[in-house]
C-alpha cells in the first residue's frame, strides 16, 4: 500500500549518532549554563569525604586509606549522576512532556538513552576529576600508578557498566515507579554501604562472602576496588583480572537488559496509553 | 493513496476495571494537500485518534495508514514523515535557547547541519521569533513558547502534521498568526496535510477544507464546512436578543425553556463552545473566555441582555417563539435571521444524537 521509501541501515546509523550527540549536548550545555551547580557538586562530596579522612587519621589508619576515600569520593559522583541523572531521567522527561517528543521521533530510544549517558558521563568525569584534584591538594595522598592502560580499561568498563545500569533503571523507574525520586532515595544509601566508597569491601575481612557477592552486582564495587589497586597500590592488569571479567559480565548483561526494558516500556506505553497520555 | 486513512479504527481503554470506548469504528480519509478539522467536545476521542495516527498509541481494532504506511507495523517509517504539536505542551528544554531547541529537534530527525540551519532560520523568521532566538526557552511567554512549539512541528517538514488544539490558551493575535501560518503552509505544497483537532468552531471554519465531528468516539459528520452548513437547509437559524430584569435566572433555564418549545431544533447562547457534561448532555459555555455567566456577554454591555442562537424547523415558528418568551417575562429586543454557522451544525448533530 505504501510508496517504496527505503530507509537504509546507514541512514539509521547516521540518524542515531546525531541523536546521541544532540542529547549529550543538552547535558553538557547544562553544565556550562549553570556552573554554580558544578561548583556545589564538587564541594559537597569533598565535605563528606573529609569526614572519613579525618576519622581514619584519628584512628591511625594506614596512609593509603586517605587515598581510598578520595578515589571513592570521586567515583561517587558517577553513582549520583547515574541515579539522579540517568535512572530518574525518563521519568523527568515524561513529567516535563519531553518523552512524547522522543517517542514521536524516528530516533532509536536506545540512542536517546545513550546520549543521556554519554553527556552525563562526560559531565561527571569533569566533576570527578575536580574532586580528585582538590582532594589530592587538600590531603597528603601518594599515588602509585604502574599500569595506566589497565586503569583506563577498568575506568571505561566501570563507566559503561554503571551507565548501562542507569539505562536499565531509566525504563524500570518509568514502568513501575510512581515517584522516581523515592526509588532513587531508596537506592542511594544501600549502595553507599555495599559499594565501598569510603572503605574497601572486596579485599576486606569485615564483610562476609555473601555480602561481597551481593556487592559485586553493583558495578561501582568492582570499579572502585580495581581503581584503588591500580592507582594507589601499584598493581598491574594481572591483579585486576577478576574485576575486569566481572565488569565485562555486567556490561554484557546490563546493556541488553536495558534494551529489553526500554522495548517493554514503549510497548506498555503504546498498549495501555500510559506514559505519554497525561491523564493516564 | 490518501495522506491519512483509517479503517474501522477503535480503541478501548481499561480504567479501574471499566472498559471505555474512546474510538468506535472511525473511518476517515484525508487527501494530500488537505486540512481536516476534527471537532469534538472534551473526551470525544480527538486526542486518542491523533495519538494512534502518530504511533504513540496502539488501536484496539481496525487499521490506520499514513501515506500508505501502517501506523502499527511501519511505525518507524511513519515517524519520519509526521510530526505532532499539542497545545500547551513543552517546546523543549528550558535552559536551551530557542535556536538550540530547534537544532536539538532537528537532530531527532537526522537533519544535515546545513539543512537544519536553513530551516531553523526560516522558522524563526516565520514565527516572528527573531528577537528571541538566543533567549532561553524558560524565559519565553506562553504565546512565544507555543510559537516555538509550532516551529518544532515543522522542523522535519512533515508530510502529515497533527495539530492537537494548537491555539489552546493563546491570545487572539497569536492564535490568528498560527491559523494563518498553517493554512499558508499547506497551500504552499500540495503534498502537505494537516489534521487539526479543536473545539473552537470558528477556527475550524477558518482554516479547514473538511470537517469531521466526533462524538463519543464516533465520527457523526464528515464534510466540507459549506456542505455541512448546507445540510441544515431545512432549518432556520435566528439570533434573538432578550432582556430580563430577573438577574437570578440562569442561562440554562432560558435555553431549556426555548429548547422545549415546538419547532425548536436547537438553542444555545452566543459563543457556544460545545462542551458536554459526563452524561453527554450539551453544556453551554462561552468560547475562549471559559466564562459561563450569561450576564457577562451581550451586545451593549447591559448584563440583563442575553443573546441566543436558535435553530427552528420553519420560520413560521418565529412568532410563537417570541410569544413564548414574552409570556415568560422576557422582553424581545431583536430577532435576526442568520446564515447557519458551524456552531449550528455542531449543535444540531449533537442534539439529534442525544435525542
Amino acid at each position: 500500500m505504501s510508496t517504496n521509501h527505503h530507509i537504509s541501515k546507514y541512514d539509521d546509523l547516521i540518524l542515531n549518532l546525531k541523536v546521541v550527540y544532540a542529547r549529550a549536548y543538552v547535558r553538557l550545555k547544562g553544565l556550562l549554563r549553570e556552573p554554580h551547580w558544578s561548583i556545589a557538586e564538587v564541594i559537597i562530596p569533598l565535605l563528606s569525604l573529609s569526614a572519613y579522612v579525618y576519622m581514619y587519621t584519628m584512628l591511625d589508619a594506614p596512609a593509603e586509606y586517605t587515598a581510598f576515600v578520595v578515589v571513592g569520593g570521586a567515583m561517587l559522583a558517577f553513582w549520583s549522576n547515574v541515579l539522579w541523572g540517568m535512572s530518574a531521567q525518563l521519568y523527568w522527561e515524561k513529567e516535563t512532556g519531553m518523552l512524547q517528543h522522543y517517542m514521536l521521533s524516528p530516533a532509536s530510544r536506545m540512542a536517546v538513552l545513550l546520549g543521556m549517558a554519554v553527556g552525563g558521563a562526560l559531565n561527571t568525569t569533569l566533576r570527578s576529576i575536580s574532586i580528585l584534584l582538590v582532594g589530592t591538594l587538600l590531603f597528603p595522598i601518594e599515588y602509585n600508578l604502574v599500569d595506566a592502560n589497565a586503569l583506563l580499561i577498568v575506568f571505561l568498563l566501570t563507566i559503561i557498566a554503571l551507565y548501562g545500569m542507569g539505562m536499565l533503571f531509566a525504563s524500570l523507574f518509568l514502568l513501575y515507579g510512581r515517584e522516581a525520586t523515592h526509588i532513587a532515595d531508596l537506592l542511594q544509601e544501600p549502595i553507599y554501604l555495599f559499594s565501598g566508597i569510603y572503605y574497601p569491601v572486596l579485599s576486606s575481612q569485615v564483610f562476609s562472602y555473601a555480602v561481597k557477592l551481593v556487592a559485586s552486582i553493583i558495578p561501582l564495587t568492582f570499579g572502585i576496588d580495581a581503581i584503588r589497586l591500580l592507582l594507589i597500590m601499584g598493581k598491574g592488569i594481572g591483579d585486576v583480572t577478576l574485576h575486569i571479567v566481572g565488569l565485562s559480565l555486567l556490561v554484557a548483561i546490563l546493556l541488553p537488559l536495558a534494551y529489553i526494558a526500554l522495548r517493554r516500556m514503549e510497548e506498555t506505553s503504546k498498549r495501555h496509553g500510559r506514559l505519554t497520555l497525561r491523564w493516564q | 493513496m490518501y495522506a491519512v486513512e483509517t479503517i474501522n479504527l477503535s480503541r478501548v481503554f481499561e480504567l479501574k476495571g471499566k472498559s471505555i470506548l474512546a474510538l468506535d469504528d472511525v473511518n476517515i480519509r484525508i487527501s494530500k494537500g488537505e486540512i481536516l478539522g476534527l471537532l469534538g467536545a472534551n473526551g470525544a476521542g480527538k486526542t486518542t485518534l491523533v495519538k494512534i495516527l502518530s504511533t504513540l498509541l496502539l488501536p484496539s481494532k481496525g487499521s490506520a495508514y499514513i501515506h500508505g504506511y501502517d501506523v502499527v507495523r511501519d511505525a518507524k517509517h511513519v515517524r519520519r514523515i509526521i510530526n505532532l504539536v499539542s497545545g500547551g505542551e513543552t517546546p523543549g528544554y528550558g535552559m536551551l535557547t530557542v535556536r538550540e531547541n530547534l537544532w536539538f529537534f532537528s537532530q531527532l530527525y537526522g537533519l544535515a547541519s546545513s539543512l537544519a540551519k536553513e530551516r531553523i532560520d526560516m522558522l524563526i523568521k516565520d514565527m516572528e521569533l527573531e528577537q528571541y532566538r538566543d533567549v532561553r526557552m524558560h524565559k519565553l511567554s506562553t504565546g512565544y513558547k507555543q510559537r516555538l512549539n509550532l516551529a518544532r512541528g515543522f522542523i522535519n517538514d512533515p508530510r502529515v502534521l497533527f495539530l492537537d488544539e494548537p491555539t489552546l490558551g493563546l491570545d487572539v493575535m497569536n492564535a490568528r498568526h498560527m491559523r494563518k501560518y498553517i493554512r499558508d503552509w499547506v497551500d504552499e505544497d500540495s503534498a502537505r496535510t494537516i489534521l487539526l483537532t479543536t473545539h473552537y468552531l470558528a477556527e475550524a471554519e477558518e482554516v479547514c477544507d473538511k470537517i469531521a465531528i466526533i462524538y463519543k468516539g464516533r465520527i457523526v459528520a464528515y464534510e466540507t464546512p459549506l456542505a455541512l452548513k448546507a445540510s441544515l437547509s431545512n432549518g432556520v437559524s435566528i439570533q434573538v436578543e432578550i432582556f430580563s430584569n430577573d438577574l437570578t435566572s440562569s442561562s440554562s433555564m432560558i435555553v431549556d425553556k426555548i429548547s422545549r418549545s415546538s419547532g425548536v431544533l436547537a438553542c444555545m447562547l452566543e459563543g457556544f463552545d460545545g462542551d458536554e457534561d459526563e452524561k453527554g448532555k450539551v453544556v453551554k459555555s462561552w468560547s475562549n473566555t471559559g466564562n459561563n455567566n450569561r450576564h457577562d456577554y451581550n451586545s451593549n454591555g447591559d448584563e440583563r441582555v442575553t443573546r441566543l442562537r436558535i435553530m427552528l424547523d420553519d420560520d413560521s415558528k418565529i412568532p410563537d417563539l417570541v410569544s413564548m418568551l414574552v409570556i415568560n417575562g422576557y422582553k424581545v429586543l431583536s430577532v435576526k435571521r442568520d446564515q447557519p454557522t458551524l456552531e449550528d451544525v455542531y449543535m444540531r448533530y449533537i442534539t439529534s444524537i442525544n435525542e
